[in-house]
């Protein structure tokens, strides 16, 4: 076989891999998130399915493939059914370009930990896709006809469209600092506690609440309103394709959770030397430790977008569009500069 | 023009304008309910036990010689969700009436206590019975056979409306 095919099939492999991983993440994140919501409101939450009632969320699965697929009579049906595909899809793409450790090199070939995580427009990649998993919400509330549903569809896009500036403009900060667009790049940048949080922390904070805004989670999930708008976009959906969006949320919230986990906090690389563990560089156990602490990053990511959800209110919609426009994109700019300058002093 | 403003930005002093330490506050309250001790009650395991003023679903008393009931009619009549049947028949004994037919419809009562309260002679009182399963719309009219309840177990109740009725 030649090598194309080679390479065709190890992306496949990873890439059922990754998608495997995302849909355990998602189910995991569902249980905590029902969880820490009722701890938080002095309950005990799912406790009957499985012991602590950890097999809850495949409980839930199940039951939305069982239930009835309705497609209103007046919707778009073709539209109607593209549009969680978009979500999800949008939302598992994200990860091709994710590096998840170091790559290893066994018998001296070198095994990437990741699809592609070497490209040198990657956070390019992942803000055009975050761009495209617009459609699927705006479609979903466009093609449902249905007032309530094309309100939350058309909020979402002005909410992304509006966050999405003040999130690429705190990333221009970093890409100044690295001078790359590779992850990659940027996560080898930040060895030995030179993570970004310590040298932006005003970025940091502008991507953090960009971020919420971009997956639709409160306190910005105003897409999905439910005292105002039913239930946003997805109030025409039932059955499985109401299950994909309810997963694409938390596929967002991984993948969001990722990406400030690369960007700001280190991703793989471990919080001490890996010397103190006697790891080699680029060996299996290496890899599996950055692994190991890339997840434990990502994890206490999600715990804090769900601790926030149960305690923080949903804003205003003109809110919103103040604290986007008035507050976090002039902030942005500001940043660049702030960066822009002091990089020039010290070179 | 006397008129004050009370805008937001007027209310507001400059830390709780920047949201984050305002935002910090509320997570850490969040944080610290997270291990207080929780209010939910297990059902099927651990029950709760209502006191006498509860009202469960009505019954009919039950006494050592028979039931109290003698039929008069007065709380099917003041049922207001007409959930209530009663056929009387004549008997023997100085009591002279009883029911030959007594229906109660658990799908039409609303708990309401009317019969209890308009009963001449306390025969049908409020019982602590809240879990009412049936799975057909039959099952769901109790005739005698589940509604006669032996005295002993309505002491409660009979003391709390000897008490306050
Ligand atoms: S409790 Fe009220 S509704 Fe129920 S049977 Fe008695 S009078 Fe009728
Ligand atoms: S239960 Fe009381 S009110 Fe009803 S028929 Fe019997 S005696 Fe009369």
């Amino acid at each position: 076989m030649n090598e194309i095919s080679w390479i065709l099939i190890e992306a496949g492999v990873k890439a059922l891999i990754i998608i495997g991983m995302m849909l355990l993440v998602a189910a995991a994140s569902v249980y905590v998130e029902r969880k820490v919501s009722a701890f938080i409101q002095l309950r005990i939450g799912p406790n009957r399915v499985g012991p602590f009632g950890l097999l809850q969320p495949f409980a839930d699965v199940f039951k939305l493939f069982l239930k009835e697929d309705i497609i209103p009579a007046a919707a778009d049906r073709w539209f109607h059914r593209i549009a969680p595909v978009i979500s999800l899809g949008v939302a598992f793409a994200v990860y091709a370009v994710i590096p998840f450790a170091d790559y290893i090199v066994i018998d001296d070939k070198i095994i990437q930990f990741g699809i592609a995580p070497d490209v040198n427009i990657g956070i390019l990649f992942i803000l055009a896709l975050t761009s495209v998993g617009v459609y699927g919400i705006t479609l979903a509330g466009w093609s449902s006809n249905n007032k309530y549903s094309l309100l939350g569809g058309l909020r979402s896009s002005a909410q992304m469209i509006s966050y999405e500036l003040s999130m690429g403009l705190a990333l221009v900060s970093v890409i100044l600092i690295t001078g790359s667009l590779s992850l990659t790049d940027i996560v080898r940048d930040q060895a030995g506690w030179r993570w970004n949080i310590f040298i932006q922390p005003l970025g940091f904070i502008i991507f953090l609440v960009s971020s919420f805004a971009e997956t639709n989670r409160a306190p910005f999930d105003l897409p999905e309103a439910e005292p105002e708008l039913v239930g946003g976009f997805n109030t025409e959906y039932s059955g499985m394709k109401f299950g994909m969006f309810f997963l694409a949320e938390y596929a967002n919230m991984a993948t969001a959770s990722a990406l400030i986990a690369m960007l700001y906090l280190g991703g793989w690389q471990l919080p001490f030397p890996p010397e103190w563990l006697g790891l080699q560089p680029h060996t299996l156990a290496m890899a599996l430790a950055q692994f190991a602490f890339l997840v434990i990053k990502v994890a206490v990511l999600i715990f804090f977008f769900i601790w926030v959800r149960w305690s923080i209110p949903r804003f205003r919609y003109d809110q919103l569009m103040n604290l986007g426009w008035k507050v976090l994109l002039p902030l942005a700019i500001v940043n660049i500069l702030i960066t822009a300058v002091v990089l020039y002093i010290l070179k | 023009m006397n008129r004050r403003k009370n805008s937001e930005a007027e209310r507001l002093n400059f830390w709780e304008k920047l949201y984050i330490p305002e935002i910090a506050k509320g997570l850490g309250l969040t944080f610290s309910y997270m291990f207080r001790p929780k209010f939910t009650r297990q059902y099927p395991e651990e029950r709760f036990e209502p006191t006498g003023s509860y009202r469960g679903r009505p019954v009919l008393v039950l006494e050592e010689d028979g039931e109290r009931c003698v039929a008069c009619g007065l709380c099917s009549r003041v049922c207001p969700a007409l959930a209530i049947e009663v056929q009387a028949a004549e008997t023997e004994k100085e009591k002279e009436r009883y029911p030959e037919k007594f229906e109660i419809n658990m799908l039409r009562c609303i708990f309401c206590g009317f019969c209890e309260e308009v009963c001449p002679e306390e025969a049908i009182v409020m019982s602590k019975d809240y879990d009412l399963v049936f799975e057909t719309k039959k099952d769901a009219i109790y005739g005698k056979d589940k509604l006669l309840v032996p005295i002993a177990e309505l002491q409660d109740r009979l003391e709390f409306l000897r008490q306050y009725k």
